[in-house]
């Protein structure tokens, strides 16, 4: 049995959604409905089921109805029509007690901004799901901090929120929402407020708890890498309908739209194509000891016009040409020292290509890539940055 | 043309009040009565040392040292030039106000932030009060109560309350919806999201309106005592009518230092509320 199933539901925001909904049923467009009758969709006719243990994503652009979804998992917004059966237990419509039950017990929610609550101390944030049910407090206080510790917050407990910095404040929001043991979370846009590290750093850790705790999570994003780093499946909106469910695979392989399409395109290919993806061996390298002749020779036997040139640690030193290494042999000295040309690039493996783009149009010769140490670990040439940005394309043909 | 006889109908309406209502007013009148002579005794049973250094500690750990002093030495001063009585009975009329115009106005501000038609029916009944001339309900008031403290007392009660419930409202409005989410999705009651969340992240901007109610009822004794309320306003009106300029201008100053002493501590009362949860 599916943990989380959604059936046929619909959200219709206005005055008289009531009223409107055969409409919508019919089949009339967002725009359209909103044209006719000022009211807006916010979810269409979608339906879904979420396994035990499964991490589902919500990717959508602004607007689609992915907020509107999540909110009728737990019924922050009241669904027009259809059904969200928890456990076997459908929530819409049933009464207002169960629906506590639900909440305190089945479901919990980690939101965008935090939503902390500014007059509480962490761990009482944490433990607010439990004083809601009238948990005593010293088991209250047990587990706040057991769930603080999960997320590697222990030692804040009496801070308060406005102390911590953002990441932090979405640990207390995590662990808040893991203190109740509840087995479903709901993760609006969760990380999307975070710098792009503590964001990752945050990912890393939701799959590391995940491993653990099994939860079955339903994670709204955004970020198409986001959503192909943590989703077990991806679900992706327009318009408040769910045009496509697959997992990543599936959906990059097949989209099933030009929509879907266009979305993965908006990935930006750049962004996730590192240095270290595009760099290669250099054809030869020389050391600083080497003198002039074995520099040429190198340069003859890969047939190169430059060759790069290291100390006896790989530290990359700089660069020769062919043409000063042979005026030199004329004049007679062997000592390269004096034409190593020092003004090259270099850049660390994780940089995004995008950022290589500038210099490789400017630079003559290949980029070096270097570890912290300034070691020299590959090159990158200047085409492998032009047809990395496009590798999207080229692979399609 | 025809003239609408607005002024009639108000008649009507305030005889037919008086006539079917009579018990009602009486069992304001009892209520309020009872509640100003209770602070009444207790702030003239007291020795007036006593009571000074008690609202002197309060202002210390409220609002800091200097205020402190400022407020015994305020104090001192109106015990100096004889006003004592006069001011706890002013005092007296101001608490007994304000309580009621909080027990009525926090539940009403309440309930206006949680619902939208009752905000939309409450606002301009609030503006009403605010600015219709207090002289206007003055009358009424006696008709209803007769001569004495409680045509005062409701006076001010309607003309001070109007802060405190807009503040109220607004504090609740103003709490992050993403927070009162967050408190709805792990299962809060109505009742759960008021108390924990709602009224906590509300409070300094309630107190910033229990401030204000507390200025609007002390502007309000002058007022009071021309309908027979004693105590300070008492003193500035007879400064008035009998020309006494120097009597008049005592009381006055015994109300500022009333004032300033109030003010200062319900401020720090709210913005040291603020500093804690902010
Ligand atoms: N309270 C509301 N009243 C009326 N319309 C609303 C309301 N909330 C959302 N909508 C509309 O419903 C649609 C879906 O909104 P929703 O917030 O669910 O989108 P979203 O996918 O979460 O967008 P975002 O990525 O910007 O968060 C939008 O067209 C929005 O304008
Ligand atoms: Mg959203």
């Amino acid at each position: 049995m599916a943990k989380v199933e959604v059936k046929k539901l619909y959200k219709i925001y206005g005055h008289h959604p009531k009223k409107v909904f055969t409409l919508v049923e019919k089949g009339m467009s967002k725009e359209e409905l909103l044209k006719k009758t000022g009211h807006g969709i916010g979810v269409n006719n979608t339906s879904f089921q979420v396994e035990e243990g499964e991490i589902f994503v919500v990717m959508g652009l602004s607007g689609s109805g992915k907020s509107t979804l999540i909110r009728c998992l737990n019924r922050l917004i009241e669904p027009t029509a259809g059904e969200v059966i928890i456990d076997g237990q459908n929530i819409v419509g049933c009464n207002n007690e169960t629906l506590l039950e639900i909440r305190r017990k089945k479901v919990a929610m980690v939101f965008q901004h935090f939503a902390l609550f500014p007059h509480r101390t962490v761990w009482e944030n944490v433990a607010y799901g439990l004083e809601v049910q009238d948990v005593e407090l010293e088991q209250r206080r047990k587990k706040a901090y057991s769930a603080l510790e999960a997320v590697g917050l222990e030692g804040y407990e009496e801070s308060m929120p406005s102390q911590l910095s953002g990441g932090m404040q979405q640990r207390v929001g995590l662990a808040r929402a893991l203190a109740t043991e509840a087995d479903i979370l709901l993760m609006d846009e969760a990380f999307s407020a975070l710098d792009p590290l503590i964001r990752k750093e945050m990912q890393d850790e939701l799959l590391a708890l995940q491993s653990r705790m099994k939860k079955t999570i339903v994670f709204i994003t955004h970020d198409l890498d986001e959503a192909l780093k943590i989703g077990d499946r991806i679900a992706i909106m327009k318009d408040g309908i769910v045009v496509q469910i697959g997992t990543p695979e599936e959906i990059l392989n097949n989209p099933a739209d030009d929509y879907v399409k266009e979305f993965l395109q908006d990935v930006n290919r750049v962004k996730v194509v590192t240095a270290s993806t595009i760099m290669k061996k250099p054809d030869a390298i020389v050391s600083s000891k080497d003198g002039a002749r074995v520099a040429v020779r190198k340069m003859k036997e890969s047939g190169i016009s430059s060759i790069f040139v290291v100390d006896k640690e790989r530290h990359i030193q700089g660069i020769i040409t062919i043409d000063d290494a042979l005026s030199l042999l004329k004049e007679g000295i062997n000592n390269i020292e004096g034409i190593i040309n020092k003004d090259i690039h270099t850049t660390s493996p994780d940089t995004p290509i995008v950022d290589l783009l500038p210099t490789a149009i400017n630079t003559k010769y290949p980029i070096v890539v270097t570890d912290e140490d300034n070691k020299m670990i590959g090159i990158i040439v200047r085409v492998s940055v032009l047809t990395g940005i496009m590798g999207e394309e080229n692979s399609d043909v | 043309m025809y003239r609408i006889p607005i002024g009639d109908y108000f008649d009507a309406l305030i005889e037919w009040l008086t006539d079917n209502l009579e018990p009602f007013f009486n069992g304001i009148k009892t209520v309020i009565v009872t509640i100003i002579d209770g602070f009444e005794m207790l702030l003239i049973a007291v020795p007036a040392y006593v009571i000074i250094a008690i609202i002197a500690l309060i202002a210390w750990k409220v609002a800091g040292r200097k205020i402190a002093i400022f407020t015994a030495i305020g104090l001192l001063l109106i015990h100096n030039i004889q006003l004592w009585e006069e001011t706890m009975e002013t005092l007296s009329l101001v608490f007994t106000a304000t309580v009621i115009a909080l027990v009525i106005g926090i539940p009403l501000g309440i309930w206006m932030a949680r619902n939208n038609t009752v905000e939309r029916t409450v606002k301009p009944v609030l503006d009403f009060m605010q600015t219709m001339p207090a002289f206007v309900y003055l009358i009424p008031a006696v008709i209803f109560f007769g001569l004495g403290k409680v045509p005062g007392a409701v006076a001010t009660i309607i003309f001070a309350m109007p802060p405190v419930v807009r503040l109220t409202n607004l504090g609740i409005r103003q709490v992050p919806e993403d927070v009162v989410e967050a408190a709805k999705s792990f299962g809060s009651t109505d009742k759960q999201l008021l108390m924990k969340v709602q009224l906590p992240l509300a409070t300094p901007t309630i107190l910033a309106g229990v401030n204000q109610t507390i200025m609007l009822a002390l502007s309000m004794v002058v007022i009071s005592a021309m309908i027979g309320a004693r105590g300070l306003g008492e003193e500035v009106l007879k400064g008035v009518t009998q020309m006494e300029i120097g009597k008049g201008f005592e009381g006055g100053i015994a109300v500022v230092i009333l004032a300033m002493v109030l003010d200062r501590v319900t401020q720090a009362l709210g913005s040291s509320k603020k500093a804690r949860t902010g």
